[in-house]
This record gives C-alpha cells, structure tokens and sequence, in this order.
C-alpha cells in the first residue's frame, strides 16, 4: 500500500496515536499565533517563533462551497472552503468536507482531518488538511 | 516608508509649496472583449484620444505610468512605441486590481513634487479568458483549492451578511443598481438591465454569489493627461491620490493570508486609503457628490461603502435601502454602471472611473449625470491588498 504525501511540507504532521495537527507558530514575544509557521512574527516583527501544534478542534467561522474546479486544482468539486477559529487566537483558512453550505451552522464545533485531493503519479494519496 | 505627515514631502516641503494637479485630457477604449486586438492596440486607443482631448503636443508629456497586472513586461514602452512618443520615464505599474489608482497616485505624486509638469498615465488589461489565475499562489496552493478567487468573495460576502444585516436581496439590488446604471454607458460591456429574480435565478457559484453578483473579467484601457495646474478655466483637479495596503491580522483582508488574529477592529486597505486621501484632499465623506467604487461583486461594494467611509460600520444595507447611492440619491455609487456592468480589465479600472468622474464633474456625463457634481470618489482594491482612493474636484 503506497504512502500517502503531504501536499506541501511543514503544514501538518500526525502523532503517535495518528492524531493530525496543524503546524503553526508562536512568537516567543508577543505570544500570537500564525499559521503556517514563519521565521519571522508579522505583527510585531521578533523573529523568535517557536513551533506551536495547534489545536485540532475549533468552530465554523465562515464557510462557502467552491463548485467549479480553480486553476491548478487537482480534486473533485463541489468543495467546502472556509475560515475555522481555534482557540489560540486564530482564525485559519481550510477546506472543508461538507461541501453544501446548507448543512453548516455557525460556530459548530468542526474537528480536523487529513483527507486526500488525488494521487500523484506513483498512486500515493496527496494529503491536505481539512475540518469535519 | 512614506512620510505620513500631511502634506509634507520627501523633500519636507510644506503644503504650501506643493503643487496642484489638474486633468488636462481623458481617453477610453471601451471595456469588453476584443478578438485579435492586441492590449498594445488597446492601449493605443486610449491613450491616443487622452493626449487629442489634452490638445498637447504629442511628444509633450515628460514621463508615463501604465497600470496592468497581465500585460507582461515593458507593456507601457510598446503602447508609446507603437505611438513613436518614447524617450521619457516609462513606468509599469502593479497593484492588482487597483493597477491604475497606483499608477495615478504615483504620476499625481510626481507633478505635485515638482519633478514634472505634464504626465501620460493609463491602464489596460486583455484579461485571459475563464478564473483569473494569479501568479499570487504557489504551485501547490493552487493545487490544494486555495486559489479559488470567487470563494473569497463569498467568505467576505457570508461575513458582511452577518455583521451587517446584508442580504441575498440586497446583493441582488446592487446588481439591479448597477446594470440599470450600465444601460446608459455605450462603452460598458453588459447594457441591458436585470431584475432581481433573474440575479437569483442565474447560476449559483460559491454560496451566496451567484453568477451575475459577479463581474466579468475582460479588457479595455483609459489614460488620462495629467499637468501641473489649480484647476483654473473649468479643468477637474486631482486633490487627493492614495494608495495602502493592508495591516496584519484580517484573515479575509485583500492580503489573502492562511490565517489571521482574532482582532475584528483591524482597518482595511481601503479604510487606510480613504482616511489618507480625505485628509489630503481636506474633504470629508458627506462632501461627496458621486463615487466610483469596488464592485467585483455586488458585496465588495456594500463593504466599500462601510470602508470608506460614506456609512457608519454595519450600516452598509440601510444606506442601499434609502436609495441613497441609486441614481437620483443624495450619494450615486456607480453612475457607469460599475464593473458589474463595464466588466473588469484589472489595470483600466481605476482609470476608466477617473474618466468617468471627470465627465461627470464637466457635466458631460449626458443620461447618466449627477446633477451638480463637484466633488467626486474612485475607489480600487486588489489583492496584495492595494487600494487606491482618488479625489476630484472642480
């Protein structure tokens, strides 16, 4: 059985009990967070962020479905897109595997997920991250 | 940085010693789609009839900006070459959708320090055909569905339904506003009227924008011959020129980040832009006869009127519902109809207003004139963020 590839490296990784978590970072002097995780903090300018694995359990904030496939995108449309809150402080963009708005709520709890795009040329899944 | 005291320049001149811009010349290509014209022979179009309606000479002009996001590399030189009016500063101009407002900022800024007299500036855009693609995301951004422009539209929409009683109705009314304003511009794309029924009839694309919330892409250039003058003998002024871009925080600011803070009281590019240009222009928002504004979709322009400033924040639905911003209100939003009904070839935008607003405030603006206008708005945002407010006045 082939691996499954992260879309982009640095993004998420999954723990032991194969928990995913989102990689974010945390200035060491302000205390915010972002997402994903840069050197640099763009609100205060230190450049001492630290790693941060971010919460895996946040609320719906903002959500739409994007029904015809964008430029470059390899997956199957309709796809739920949208803003997830968590509780760092931070308000994420992700994909989302409701893919009719008509089912969401505003500040229903939603949990992240990995969840494959499509296959590469060697069969392995593409990972993205993604709130159910 | 720029100085950011008021009326001060690089140089730390006072404002008294600033000089006064005026718009000696407008040109339009009108905006639509084009097949086998080249956005060189666009260009051409527009600036030709600016630098006529300027009666200069043509070589007259001592530098030129050109606004484009899609026109590649030296775009402004092969519009002047083709023109034969080359030797000056050519100058190319990226700013995303408001290309032009940055190009207009950059020339008005350049009379007004006194490095010259008369400037061409002018954008144009041959948009490709479909969802714009943006060199913005990378590869795999791309690839994952973060590229998707239209649903960003609709997260900022979903946003302002919430925060300010907007509804699908009022998204609808916008674009009833704006197309029956577009019936009376022959250089408009869409000029036939809509109802409200056939918006929210027509093809849903990211919930809640149906298609024809959405403006059409396409191409299209205006130029305007901008000189050192106070506006004497009738000539429109150029009072103010802004452009600003987005502070850090805003998950769904023009910036288009991955994430943002839980801070809701962060001020859009726009609202940054427009507080610069009234101090500059020394006008207020309720000195304002007649605005051109962001409509990308039929809620950036009810977001436009909270972020500049013509209503206070979470009232952008009651002003629509007074009718003040329909034609005949006491603040017309879009008399050309707006890019819902001119479309959008990103870098003519800002220019095409200006040409609008200018016709407007010499009351040439025939069945589509705000009776009186004097002091008019053209408001541009794009991502990076980049907006851009310009203020004219006669």
């Amino acid at each position: 059985m082939p691996d499954a590839t992260a879309i982009h490296e640095g993004l998420f990784t999954t723990e032991a009990d194969g928990a995913p978590r989102l990689i974010g970072g945390r200035c060491q002097s302000c205390g915010r967070h972002q997402f994903p995780r840069s050197s640099l903090c763009p609100h205060c300018g230190a450049d001492d962020v630290a790693e941060a694995l971010l919460s895996s359990q946040g609320t719906l904030w903002a959500w739409t479905a994007v029904t015809a496939a964008p430029p470059g995108y390899r997956g199957e449309v309709p796809y739920g897109f949208g803003v997830v809150e968590l509780p760092e402080g931070l308000r994420v963009l992700a994909r989302l595997t409701q893919g009719d708005p008509t089912k969401l709520r505003f500040g229903q709890e939603v949990r992240l997920q990995l969840v494959p795009l499509h296959a590469d040329d060697e069969g392995r899944d593409v990972l993205t991250w993604a709130f159910a | 940085m720029p100085t950011t005291r008021a009326g001060t320049s690089s140089r730390g001149r006072s404002r008294d010693v600033v000089t006064a811009v005026e718009i000696a010349g407008i040109g339009l290509h009108p905006f639509g789609r084009f097949e086998g014209k080249t956005v060189t022979e666009i260009g051409v179009a527009a600036v030709r009839d600016a630098l006529a309606d300027a009666g200069i000479e043509r070589r007259a002009f001592q530098a030129a900006f050109c606004g484009t996001a899609y026109s590649g590399v030296a775009a402004g030189h092969r519009v002047l070459d083709a023109l034969g009016v080359t030797g000056g500063p050519i100058i190319d101009v990226e700013a995303g959708c408001a290309s032009g407002g940055a190009a207009v900022m950059m020339a008005a800024g350049a009379i007004a320090a006194g490095q010259f007299d008369t400037v061409l500036v002018f954008g144009m855009e041959k948009m490709p055909k479909g969802i714009i693609r943006s060199s913005f995301f990378a590869p795999w951004q791309e690839e994952a569905g973060l590229a998707a422009t239209p649903a960003y539209f609709a997260l900022r929409a979903q946003r302002l339904m919430r925060e300010s009683g907007v509804t699908r109705d009022h998204l609808a009314d916008v674009v009833v506003k704006n197309r029956a304003n577009g019936v009376h511009n022959p250089d408009a794309m869409f000029r036939k009227a809509v109802t409200a029924d056939e918006v929210l009839a027509s093809r849903l694309v990211c919930e809640p924008l149906h298609l024809w919330m959405l403006c059409s892409p396409n191409e299209g250039a205006a130029a305007l011959v901008l000189r050192a003058g106070d506006g004497e003998n009738g000539r429109v002024r150029v009072a103010a020129a802004a452009l600003r871009s987005h502070l850090p925080g805003n998950v769904l600011s023009e910036a288009t980040p991955m994430s943002g803070l839980l801070d809701d009281d962060v001020p859009a590019a726009t609202t940054l832009a427009a507080r610069a240009a009234f101090e500059e222009a020394g006008v207020g928002p309720s000195d304002l006869d007649v605005v051109e504004c962001q409509d990308t979709d039929a809620a950036r322009e009810l977001l436009s009127y909270e972020e500049l400033g013509l209503c206070a924040a979470g009232d952008a639905a009651k002003l629509l519902e007074e009718g003040a911003t329909r034609m005949g209100g006491r603040l017309p939003v879009n008399p050309s109809g707006g890019l819902l009904s001119k479309g959008e070839p990103l870098g003519a935008s800002a220019l095409g207003q200006l040409v609008e607003l200018t016709r407007q405030l010499q009351g040439e603006a025939g069945p589509r004139q705000v009776a009186g206008a004097r002091v008019g708005l053209a408001h541009t945002v794009g991502r990076g963020a980049n907006a851009s407010v310009v203020i004219l006045t006669r």
